[in-house]
């Protein structure tokens, strides 16, 4: 069933919007080119062989080694026709400039709030927002924590610490490379660099 | 006596008739959860309402990226600290899609069943805090002893009341107990008589059905819309539950019912609730019958699944697995996948990628309470400051998991 919305898709737009789809355990996927974002998201919507009728989530993940270097990624559902599908686009260069994308507000009215989270988190501009503000966050923080190269450790206290013996090292989450299993410490973006 | 002197004219009599701006909350009294709704309003009627969240944000999908796969499981449980072991499943089972691995028989109704059980304990607490919320203290206090004693079974289980972290990716981390069954056949029986005892004090209540019933409505097409999943979207009308629409575990053996409301008013969303548990407590009873006695609860696989820990002390090869999987985390090949399960409030996402090393590369949540308190200033909207308090109570925000 959702195999054949990958063929519409690819028949209806081509290979220049659609840029690549896989069907990985028993997931598909649609890669969408970014200015066709809200085009592709409303054809899914109104035909009548896919009626996504419901955006089931909207978020961000930060692909820090590759470029484009952020990825939208919408799991969409058909309430009629119970299929699912999984859009993304990729944005963004190395240090995130760039990084807007139509907003699917227009289009789904639940997309508000997720948009405004991944703006929070990631840093993601979504054009045609009705209001594109931090949500989990508050306006005074600096920086967007999920990007791989924001450390973990950091903290942005809205009220300055009180004076004392070693507060700070209680505070943060982890220690240095504390709670990383074995596999990811070469990595680069894990040193912190606080 | 001098007169006053004051020059009154005709026009300073009027009364200001500028909206008045109210903030409500972050911990308001008469709500449950931390949240701030900035509130305009005209006498006491809601102009605009700008909800606010975030106050419990403790970057959940940040911290995931720093353990393991299976250190993830106690940070899941205090994203929905009414039914944590809801969380846990649904994670497991995202993680398992992403591995290909099916957890034996004998795991996947135990995971049903203590997962239909947290589910009802779930529902007793939204509904006995709605109903709290609008003055009827008694049912509160009744279902909360109802919910103690799906507390009790959890606590003989697990070890503890409330986060269990006892899902395991391939498994759980005990087998059930020899009295499991008896324990919650025992069980189960009260704790329906103590919901219909309460249901039974406000079905009919005059103040409580002047309160909820068509207060806030929702049709059908907006809360599909607005992404609402769960108790909260059937109340509106749409009969689409992930139990039946794409069943995981064993879901497709059970005889149950999706109960729907008509108006999506607060009304039908507390009745939804009280039918659930029902509908619970009779996935529970076939689950109970058909649950094999004895047989593996973890996968056979000794990449995801920790030796006896008699082998770990006396041979080096379970030493050696057992150091592996706690020092670089089970094998998740690399790619993405997105696990749905029916979590209490909703459709309970974990969208997670994986780099092929023993840590998440990111792990998203999606909660069912972000979606639905998303919709909440559109409902609240035009009604006035008394409708707040059991709308947001029939919401069932749950701010652990609403605010990551």
């Amino acid at each position: 069933m959702a195999k054949k919305l990958l063929d519409i898709l690819q028949e209806r737009f081509g290979a220049s919007v659609i840029l690549e789809t896989h069907s990985h355990v028993g997931d598909d996927t649609a890669v969408i080119a970014p200015e066709h974002w809200r085009e592709v998201a409303l054809f899914l919507r109104d035909d009548p062989r896919c009626k996504m009728s419901m955006l089931v989530d909207l978020c961000g993940v930060d692909r820090f080694d590759q470029l484009p270097r952020l990825e939208v990624v919408a799991h969409l559902h058909s309430i009629e026709l119970n299929h699912r599908l999984r859009i993304k686009t990729r944005i963004g260069d190395e240090a995130c400039n760039d990084a807007v994308v139509a907003s699917l507000v227009p289009v789904w009215a639940g997309a508000n709030w997720f948009e405004r989270e991944t703006f929070d988190m990631f840093g993601i501009r979504f054009d045609g927002h009705p209001d594109l503000r931090r949500i989990l966050l508050y306006p005074e923080f600096v920086g967007h924590p999920l990007r791989k190269d924001y450390p973990a450790t950091k903290t942005q206290p809205l009220v300055p610490y009180r004076e004392g013996d070693d507060v700070l090292g209680k505070l943060a989450p982890f220690r240095e490379d504390e709670g990383l299993s074995f596999g990811r410490k070469h990595l680069d973006y894990v040193k912190e660099d606080q | 006596m001098e007169p006053l002197d004051l020059e009154v004219d005709d026009s300073s009599l009027e009364l200001p008739s500028d909206p008045m701006q109210l903030m409500m909350g972050p911990s308001h009294p008469a709500m449950h959860g931390t949240v701030r709704i900035v509130l305009d309003l005209s006498g006491e009627t809601v102009l605009k309402a700008d909800v606010q969240i975030g106050y419990l944000h403790r970057g959940f999908e940040k911290s995931c990226e720093r353990g393991t796969w299976n250190q993830v499981f106690p940070y899941v449980d205090r994203c929905n600290y009414s039914s944590p072991m809801l969380n846990n499943v649904g994670y497991a089972l995202a993680v398992e899609k992403l591995c290909g691995l099916t957890v034996p028989e004998r795991c996947q109704y135990y995971r049903v069943i203590m997962g239909e059980l947290a589910r009802i304990a779930d529902h007793l607490v939204c509904n006995a805090a709605m109903a709290m919320e609008l003055g009827a203290f008694t049912p509160f206090l009744w279902w909360t002893r109802a919910r103690e004693m799906i507390y009790d079974i959890f606590e003989e289980e697990t070890g503890a009341r409330v986060t269990h972290s006892f899902a395991r990716i391939g498994g759980m981390a005990d087998p059930p107990n020899k009295h499991f069954k008896d324990a919650v056949r025992a069980a189960l029986p009260k704790v329906l008589a103590a919901n219909a005892e309460g249901v039974s004090l406000l079905q009919n209540n005059r103040i409580f059905m002047d309160r909820t019933m068509g207060v806030s409505p929702i049709s059908a097409a907006d809360a599909i819309a607005l992404s609402w999943t769960g108790p909260c979207l059937r109340s509106a009308g749409v009969p689409y539950d992930v139990r039946k629409a794409s069943p995981y575990l064993v879901y497709d053996r059970f005889d149950f019912d999706v109960p729907v409301g008509t108006t999506g008013d607060n009304y039908d969303r507390f009745m939804v609730r009280v039918e659930e548990i029902t509908q619970s407590a009779r996935i529970i009873e076939q689950a109970l019958d058909q649950m094999p006695d004895d047989g593996p609860v973890n996968v056979d696989d000794p990449r995801f699944v920790f030796p006896d820990k008699d082998d770990v002390y006396t041979t080096i090869e379970a030493t050696i697995r057992h150091f592996k999987i706690v020092m670089e985390g089970v094998p998740v090949p690399k790619g993405e996948a997105y696990g749905y399960t029916e979590a209490a409030n909703g459709e309970l996402g974990f969208y997670i990628v994986s780099d092929g090393s023993g840590t998440p590369y990111r792990v998203r949540i999606r909660p069912p309470s972000f979606a639905i308190v998303g919709g909440l200033s559109k409902l609240i909207t035009g009604q006035m400051i008394p409708d707040i308090i059991p709308t947001f109570g029939s919401l069932n925000m749950i701010g652990g998991e609403c605010d990551h």
